[in-house]
């Protein structure tokens, strides 16, 4: 490689990293406008810690350009390859298993939903719906995680079957609406805010790109499903079942 | 430099939660599919890089956004500065929290657009509907969602009505425009709601509901202060499925026109 050869290299190297973190600038733009607007029109007070600020601001730019280049190499390939491998293989006791242990593993030590839980069983001890010694709020709380991470387990394996049998997804998401709906009535009040929440919580950042890549990889390998139509829709359970079971842990445990 | 325990702390909790699925893809790899995995050099890089790019932006968020963003929502409901100049004491009447909905809005809008699961859903519609769904598109339109959804849970806080209403209201327009709305995006607008609740948004916006909620007269902040990620999960609902809606009322008029 002559001189000029490897200089030109490094200029498109240069300027395609460039590209990168501009666009993960431009994501995070809109933070910054929101901060600076507030402290200058409203609050009209000085930034406190301006370094750290301004470091931290770097890292989450640097941060998100190497993730976005990470999904496109590394999490979303894998998850359509093994979709793919495990269409192959042809055993939907192995598809349905990998779907349910997806679901279920990343979601049980998810750190959100440790600290939610624990939060949720002191404010029921408080409320003397429970004992209040350490031991049942740790049972209370571990069975509160087992119940959110089973049922994110579940309904990854649900959305995969309605994949494989071409349900259309709005049915059953307007069915599990009514019974959320239906659930909050019966439901104790303590319970209910904390399983609206549970939905939310439970769906994180490498999680996500996972389930996305498995259900179009899935889609777009059986004949006459459509990646787009068919391929989404499992996030949606995933935040919508933990509602469901969350009341209903609520419902058996405070009767 | 102080950052650096702050940082190896983040990616000791990175990898913790990548574990579980490099398990689960070994594991089915070495005993169930038993086939060599094509391109493994580059999925590990890619691997490393979304363990590192995570870390950095969650070490990056809790250094610098997160502290900001909690100072601003203390300051923004503290009563010495809702009531103005004029007094210190607590006020209930909704009007007097103009700038609290605004922020809300504007928190929910900024935070959602850098949020790392959406770009990844984004990137993927974007790349299975062969361009149609803009990457842009639909990621400003969630974003508008999560800003209508955050501004109204505001605002639900500081008049104390009772969130399954405002749920059950906003599951019946999603419902009907179920009906209405061009089936091919039906799944994406459901899965809109999940994605947007997850690293970025969380921390600030229940930082802002329990504030929130410890000023107003009469709530409580463990009745009150949750609620706020049922409504930013949501509305993108309604958003999307509205922009689809309107995308293809427009299309058709123009269609009928030319």
């Amino acid at each position: 490689m002559t001189l000029t050869q490897r200089s030109a290299v490094r200029t498109r190297l240069l300027s395609l990293i460039l590209r990168k973190l501009r666009s993960a600038f431009t994501d995070l733009f809109p933070i910054i406008l929101v901060i600076a607007f507030f402290q200058v029109v409203v609050l009209r007070q000085p930034l406190p810690h301006l370094n750290d600020v301004l470091f931290g601001s770097l890292l989450v730019v640097v941060g998100l350009t190497l993730f976005i280049e990470g999904l496109e190499m590394g999490l979303f390939p894998i998850g359509e390859a093994m979709a793919h491998a495990l269409a192959r293989k042809g055993s939907l006791f192995w598809l349905l298993a990998f779907s349910f242990a997806v679901g279920f593993s990343t979601t049980v030590a998810e750190p959100a939903l440790i600290a939610v839980a624990r939060e949720a069983a002191v404010t029921a001890a408080q409320a003397n719906l429970i004992d209040p010694s350490d031991a049942s709020i740790g049972r209370y709380a571990l069975w509160l995680r087992l119940s959110v991470a089973l049922s994110v387990g579940l309904a990854i394996l649900v959305g995969v079957l309605r994949i494989l049998w071409g349900w259309p997804v709005h049915y059953l998401i307007i069915g599990g609406y009514a019974i959320v709906m239906l659930m909050t009535m019966v439901a104790p009040e303590e319970i209910v805010g904390i399983a609206y929440d549970a939905g939310g919580v439970t769906t994180s950042t490498v999680t996500v790109p996972l389930v996305a890549a498995l259900g179009v990889g899935l889609a777009s390998t059986i004949r006459g499903r459509s990646p787009l139509l068919d391929g989404f829709g499992l996030i949606a359970f995933a935040s919508l079942l933990p509602m469901i079971f969350v009341m209903g842990y609520g419902l058996i445990i405070f009767g | 430099m102080a950052f650096l325990p702050d940082i190896a702390g983040t990616l000791l909790s990175t990898c913790r939660d990548v574990l579980p699925i490099v398990l689960l893809i070994t594991g089915f790899q070495v005993l169930v599919l038993r086939q060599p995995i094509a391109h493994l050099p580059r999925l590990i890089v890619g691997g490393v890089y979304v363990v590192l790019g995570l870390t950095l932006f969650l070490a990056g968020l809790e250094k610098a956004l997160f502290p900001l963003g909690k100072i601003m929502a203390a300051q923004l409901s503290d009563p010495a500065f809702i009531a103005g100049s004029g007094g210190v004491e607590a006020v209930s009447d909704w009007k007097s929290y103009g700038w609290i909905y605004l922020f809300a809005a504007m928190t929910g809008f900024a935070t959602t657009v850098a949020e790392p699961s959406l770009i990844a859903v984004a990137y993927k519609a974007n790349e299975v509907s062969a361009g149609t769904i803009s990457q842009w598109g639909l990621r400003i339109t969630v974003a508008i969602g999560v800003a209508a959804g955050i501004s109204l849970g505001t605002f639900r806080i500081v008049t104390g009505t009772p969130l399954y209403l405002y749920i059950l209201a906003g599951y019946v327009i999603v419902v009907v425009q179920t009906m209405f709305t061009p089936r091919h995006i039906i799944p994406l607008a459901y899965d809109s709601g999940g994605v947007t609740t997850s690293t970025v948004t969380v921390p600030l916006v229940a930082a802002l509901g329990l504030g929130l909620s410890a000023t107003v007269p009469g709530r409580n902040p463990a009745l009150d202060g949750f609620g706020l990620i049922a409504f930013a999960s949501l509305f993108p609902i309604i958003t999307v499925m509205g922009y689809a809606q309107f995308a293809h009322w427009f299309a058709g008029r123009k269609r009928r026109t030319s």
